[in-house]
């Protein structure tokens, strides 16, 4: 029961994609690496967000996930992509779960607020601290598998689709299971879940940490895709603020729609590039603002319409 | 009905991927032979717009459009590049490293862009130069400073069309040295980031061998990049007993300490070395107070404004014509990548006999020599990939009459004087007492 449809689409989706890879151009390519890597710390916020907690600081874990790759390559030689991620997620876990015993406590505004507060902290550190690349950041090699050193970035691309198909079948296990839809019942009556004889601190917790795991993994896949760590895209409040606009870009509705949406939103910021040099953030603002006022629930509003009407 | 959903849903990702992989062919049959591309990075929002992005955006279009209207000056008289048409794409350097690395990917595979100019911020140097030769297409940086691009690695399709930072602080100290022979102490107000902990300690490193004993002050300071507020450090300055104050500020930040400085009478009371102080000289004009030692990366801008050279002539001219304000130093520095990059493919076209490719290109420009509006650039160093050009330094003193900024003093440094020579890193060479170094 636990494998479902939604699990099984996202499965097929994803092998699709990966399979995919090898025939098309190199940008596209790029665009959905990079676009699948954020997806996974959206992925992140929207198990938050199922509670009603936003994190405007989620480029913590974002930034703790690319600067364990960059510091486990240039200190230690690390370059196994396996390593890595493990790393990542290891660090933003065990910080996430640390961190999560005083940010569980908080809601709405100040959880907000406090997740924005520690991400400026290590933000500072980073941009203070020449050992830690300071605002230039590091270039990161290659990866490699197993000691295999594979010629282009396909195998890389190929890892990326599986590790975000682990990921979102796990999120809709995780959302399917009595943990999981408590958190909508939180949401909506914290005092309820209490007297129902259920933790809500422990609930709040266990999602905090598995959102942190998330953004730390997105970070490590991003930093390995693009070749480069920096503050500026990876920590800072406005890597954070990217992350948010993707969340209700794609909507909450589905595991699925951080996917799309982070793809979306890279073609969008790409396009817009290329067409309006001088304005393109006015057209990336501009599209949040038509999402927010005639598309609340986001792409996947729009997609459960022209899949569902049919069936 | 799962299935019937599913072969729906791939359908739908199917004819979008064929949409977009048609976007890609378009793009691919753009990279004829008789017009290259030519993407130009330079910062078209945020605080260094104004200072840099857009007068550097406004050099290159400039000289590009001369150079497919074949109307440069000699030696550069001959129509396009390599005989090829060039077509510009403008666009932004904001957004940090990581951005720029995926917008560099696009426009090589995506665009099929076949050089890559511009680019002001260090960081985004750094982080592109592996990416310029993973995807093999020559990358000509403009004005970014740091000397770390060519020294920690080699590189095969990265060039750098002016001095690196070095040359700034090297030349600024000699400047000090030889105009306040009797300086007793001297501090600074660098970011605290890369660009201004590595300029100040070029500066300092250099002035000790040249005035031991002239003191660094103790209380230096290093507030953070794009803070904008210097209200503190204004009066940290004022009272501290140096006389002198070295700065690498830019952009945005030079021009609020300026302002806030000149306010509070600090220019009055100390005599300021602002090493990128002529990228903000026509833009503040009478703001910009008297007596201030300024530089502009090179003998570039305000500092060369007097230099009656066809080229220079021609360029500040046509840039007046175009854009009503004198060409700064952002202009030359990206005005001189796309003279460079016309000198690579000029010469590779006349030895290939045809449309040169990349690796011919890249053979052409590697060690070579060239005239640039200026000054003359010569390509000696990171094994023929960095550019060395001599430095300059001058003294504000604002024109009534003309009712323009103009400099006093104007000094050029040798090339040799100021740029380590080839295989030495500059902080070793510094230290190491600037051995080889020709002043004069």
């Amino acid at each position: 029961m636990f494998f479902d449809r939604t699990s099984s689409i996202v499965v097929i989706a994803l092998f699709a994609c990966a399979v995919a890879g090898y025939f098309i151009p190199d940008w596209i390519m790029n665009q959905l690496m990079f676009g699948f890597a954020r997806a996974l710390a959206v992925l992140g916020l929207l198990v938050l967000w199922r509670t009603g907690l936003i994190s405007f600081g989620h480029a913590f874990y974002f930034g703790l996930g690319a600067y364990t790759v960059a510091l486990l390559d240039i200190n230690l030689g690390v370059s196994d992509v396996f390593l890595r991620l493990v790393g990542a997620v290891l660090v933003s876990g065990v910080i996430g779960w640390i961190v999560g015993f005083v940010l569980r406590n908080y809601r709405d505004i100040f959880f907000a607020m406090l997740s924005l507060a520690l991400s400026m902290v290590l933000y500072g550190i980073i941009v203070k601290t020449e050992a830690l690349g300071s605002t230039d950041g590091f270039s990161i090699s290659a990866p490699t598998f197993f000691g295999f050193a594979p010629d282009g970035k396909y195998p890389l691309f190929v890892f990326i689709c599986v590790v975000c198909a682990i990921c979102a079948v796990a999120v809709q296990m995780y959302l399917n299971s009595t943990l999981g839809w408590m958190t909508t019942a939180i949401r909506d009556n914290e005092v309820r879940v209490e007297y129902l004889g259920l933790s809500v601190a422990n609930a709040v917790h266990v999602k905090y940490v598995l959102s942190a795991v998330l953004a730390g993994a997105a970070g490590c896949l991003m930093a390995m895709a693009l070749g480069q760590v920096d503050p500026d895209s990876m920590v800072n409040w406005t890597a954070s603020g990217e992350l948010v606009f993707i969340t209700i870009l794609s909507g909450p509705g589905s595991v699925i729609a951080p996917f799309i949406g982070s793809v979306v939103f890279e073609l969008l910021r790409t396009y817009a590039f290329e067409w309006a040099p001088h304005a393109w953030q006015l057209i990336v603002g501009g599209t949040l603002l038509t999402i927010i006022l005639f598309l609340p629930g986001g792409v996947w509003s729009v997609i459960e319409k022209v899949v569902g009407k049919k069936s | 009905m799962l299935t019937k959903k599913l072969i729906r849903g791939v359908g739908l990702a199917a004819v979008s991927a064929i949409a977009i992989s048609g976007g890609a062919a378009q793009a691919q049959d753009a990279t004829k032979q008789d017009t290259i591309k030519i993407a130009v990075a330079a910062f078209l929002s945020g605080g260094a717009a104004g200072p840099f992005g857009v007068p550097g955006r406004n050099g290159a279009e400039l000289v590009i459009d001369a150079i497919n209207a074949g109307k440069l000056p000699a030696p550069y008289a001959a129509k396009g590049f390599g005989g090829a048409t060039a077509e510009g794409i403008f666009f932004d350097e904001s957004g940090g490293a990581t951005k720029q690395v995926a917008e560099y990917r696009n426009l090589v595979q995506k665009r099929g862009v076949n050089v890559v100019i511009g680019y002001v911020g260090s960081g985004n140097c750094i982080a592109l130069s592996p990416v310029a030769d993973e995807l093999k297409t020559l990358t000509i940086f403009s004005t970014c400073g740091t000397p770390r691009i060519f020294e920690e690695s080699p590189r095969s399709y990265v060039f750098r069309s002016m001095s690196h930072a070095t040359a700034d602080n090297i030349a600024a100290a000699h400047y000090v040295a030889d105009k306040f022979p009797n300086l007793k102490g001297y501090t600074g107000i660098n970011q605290n980031y890369s660009w201004g902990q590595d300029s100040w300690r070029d500066f300092d490193l250099t002035l000790q061998t040249r005035n031991s004993s002239a003191k660094a002050s103790e209380k230096l300071q290093f507030p953070k990049i794009f803070a904008g507020q210097y209200g503190t450090e204004i009066s940290a300055l004022s009272l501290d007993k140096s006389e002198l104050v070295h700065s690498s500020f830019w952009g945005g930040d030079l021009e609020a300490f300026v302002i806030q400085g000149g306010a509070r009478g600090l220019f009055k009371k100390k005599t300021a070395v602002l090493t990128v102080g002529g990228a903000a000289s026509y833009r503040l004009g009478k703001r910009m107070p008297d007596n201030i030692i300024l530089g502009d990366r090179g003998p570039y801008g305000i500092l060369v404004r007097d230099r009656k050279t066809a080229l220079n002539t021609w360029f500040i001219n046509a840039f007046k014509d175009r854009y009503g304000t004198y060409p700064s130093g952002p202009a030359y520095h990206y005005a001189q990548s796309i003279l460079a990059t016309k000198v690579a493919y000029d010469k590779a076209a006349a030895s290939a006999g045809m449309a040169p490719t990349q690796e011919q290109v890249v053979a052409a420009l590697k060690g070579a020599t060239f005239e640039s509006f200026s000054t003359t650039v010569d390509m000696a160093l990171g094994n023929g990939h960095q550019a060395i050009t001599e430095a300059a330094y001058g003294i504000t003193r604002y024109n009534n009459e003309a009712g323009e900024p103009a400099l006093t003093d104007v000094k050029f440094f040798p090339a040799k004087c100021v740029m380590p020579p080839d295989g030495v890193t500059s902080v070793d060479w510094i230290k190491g007492g600037m051995k080889g170094a020709t002043c004069s």
